[in-house]
């Protein structure tokens, strides 16, 4: 009988990545909703001593599987350790965060163990032991509440940014066990030959606390400045609108929207974007929106909490200013 | 090289979506179905790899037959051959179902490469690619935005944007590709393009051309089962900032985010 709540940690270059954080604290309350355990997988390379981090956080148990070939994300690699461990587990639900990794590992490990998965989850119940899921569904025009039929382990994603993490308790540790493993290097099929870094060193859009995003009424490239100095000083990244990236203004990884990126920052700040269906379908679960717009008619304002009717290029920088005189 | 390239169709993103009285699908009479806009990309890669390289590119799509129009759509943009997987029993298919049957159609076709979208915008699940690459025994990169084929043929290059990086990935060939924007920009089809698609060969096929049985299909074998589909979470409405100058209403915000909404 499926018992227990895993769920799979994140790491990048041995740092377990704040999205881990929100699934463990999430898992942790699913698992006292039905009185189970809590255990999170943690795959990389010299990884072991990271696995007390993840029982301040609410984990029981933490399967290590550390290994060289570990050390960055293959599919092939990642897929294989975490059914393995799946299939001897049994567990009730099998959950990750809804990163570029998360989607691709759990897409195929779902596949491996012929079972489903929800993607993106805004959020997770149970009913008699059962995952029940909320997800977005054409582009958050809809919801779909889902659950699994014939289907161990239940499997998920949560999108980053929306389930909060749980207060920490220092005096929590998690017993930590090596998992038992065969990686077969003939059915690693693909690598990792080269990484390119981001010059910006901001945070990626997808798990930036606040954004500040330019849309058509920016009217050119050279304008963003205006959007990057309000971002600095708000330790914001700066998004665009689809109008903007098409322009050639901003590059596609700026985009958020319907074929963009979905982001959930705490603050996001609407300069000049007038409120097409799907651009809030990339920034509709924002907790505070912000639009700046010299059309009080732009749809944008009636997703906004505060919308302010006036020229961006007067409020943007006042806006910085107001915020140095604050501090 | 002969590539593959699945596709689907779904709503045209201007749709407004309305939820249909069972309270589980959508409103389906007044939709504009287009061709998933990621789907477009894995078009687009296959005939400049076609150019490059020769061979032929088959597409493959699942549905009702109104799919048919939009695999004319990719034969028209270059395609050679198609491929429409319809019955009613396919209706309401999950995305594991889904996999099985376009991996059944094309598992005794010969391919070196095979393209999905890296999600629909429908369903905004992103599963079929890798169930399809799972089914085929292939590797697969997901979230793709560039795609270099190695001369000899055997092995691809192709680049996945994470947050905060880009990974350089080598994959052995066949894969799965699931495409990306910023990919390519689709070309549109062109008018002798259109006449020529119209005498390219387009089958259709049914889950028992497939070997497959029909009770593991459709909305009965789901095993990701929809209970209730909910309007979008309504956001109370927000106030207009007050000021006469655009320093009063910046101020004003200011406080507002610090004081009220606490964010800064």
């Amino acid at each position: 009988m499926a018992q227990g709540v895993w769920t799979v940690a994140e790491q990048r270059d041995g740092e377990i990545r704040k999205l881990t954080y929100e699934i463990v604290s999430e898992g942790r309350r699913l698992a006292d909703a039905m009185g189970q355990e809590l255990t999170v997988l943690l795959l990389g390379s010299n990884i072991r001593e990271k696995a007390s981090e993840l029982g301040k956080y609410g984990a029981d148990k933490v399967i290590v599987a550390d290994d060289p070939r570990l050390e960055v994300y293959t599919t092939d690699a990642y897929v294989s350790v975490v059914a393995e461990l799946a299939e001897a587990g049994e567990p009730a639900f099998l959950l990750f965060g809804a990163s570029v990794q998360g989607k691709d590992l759990s897409a195929r490990v779902s596949a491996r163990l012929g079972v489903a998965v929800a993607q993106d989850c805004t959020e997770f119940s149970t009913e008699e032991g059962r995952l029940v899921a909320v997800r977005p569904i054409y582009a958050g025009k809809a919801y779909a509440r889902v659950t699994f039929e014939n289907s161990w382990p239940n499997m998920a994603t949560a999108r980053p940014n929306v389930m909060s993490i749980g207060e920490p308790d220092t005096s929590r540790s998690a017993e930590v066990v090596d998992g038992s493993f065969s990686l077969d290097d003939g059915a690693l099929k693909t690598r990792v030959v080269e990484r390119l870094k981001d010059e910006s060193g901001k945070l990626d859009l997808t798990e930036a606390d606040k954004i500040v995003s330019g849309g058509r009424g920016m009217k050119g490239p050279e304008n963003y400045a205006i959007l990057e100095e309000l971002a600095d000083q708000i330790g914001a990244t700066v998004g665009a609108s689809r109008s903007a990236v098409d322009a050639g203004w901003r590059p596609h990884s700026d985009q958020v929207g319907q074929t963009g990126k979905v982001v959930s920052p705490n603050l996001y700040i609407a300069c000049g974007i007038s409120g097409a269906i799907q651009h809030l379908a990339g920034m509709s679960t924002s907790k505070v929106i912000v639009a700046i717009n010299k059309d009080p008619d732009a749809p944008i304002f009636q997703k906004a909490d505060y919308g302010v009717v006036g020229d961006l290029f007067n409020v943007v920088p006042a806006l910085k200013e107001a915020i140095i005189k604050m501090q | 090289m002969n590539i593959i390239v699945c596709l689907k169709q779904v709503p045209d993103t201007e749709t407004q979506i309305k939820i249909a009285s069972d309270g589980k699908s959508i409103v389906s009479d007044d939709i504009k179905w287009v061709m998933n806009p990621y789907d477009e990309y894995g078009v687009e890669e296959a005939l400049r790899l076609k150019e490059k390289f020769g061979g032929e590119v088959t597409v493959v799509g699942l549905g009702p037959k109104r799919v048919t129009e939009t695999i004319r759509t990719a034969l028209a943009m270059g395609a050679d051959k198609g491929v429409l997987i319809s019955e009613e029993a396919l209706e309401g298919s999950d995305s594991t179902a889904t996999a099985k049957a376009i991996g059944a159609a094309i598992k005794d076709l010969e391919y070196d490469l095979i393209f999905t979208g890296q999600r629909g915008v429908d369903d905004d699940s992103g599963v079929v690619g890798a169930t399809i690459a799972e089914y085929l025994g292939i590797p697969q990169a997901s979230i793709i935005t560039k795609v270099e084929v190695a001369e000899d043929g055997k092995s691809v290059k192709v680049t996945r944007p994470v947050e905060g990086e880009s990974l350089v990935i080598e994959s052995s060939l066949p894969c799965v590709i699931t495409a990306q924007k910023g990919l390519n920009e689709p070309r549109y089809a062109s008018l002798p393009g259109i006449m020529k698609a119209k005498k390219k060969p387009l089958e259709e096929k049914t889950l028992a051309d497939l070997g497959l049985d029909s009770s593991e299909f459709g909305e009965s074998a789901r095993k990701l089962k929809i209970l209730e589909l909910i309007p979008p979470p309504q956001r109370e409405a927000g106030k207009i900032v007050e000021g006469e100058t655009p320093e009063e209403k910046a101020s004003e915000l200011a406080r507002l985010l610090r004081e009220e909404a606490k964010v800064i």
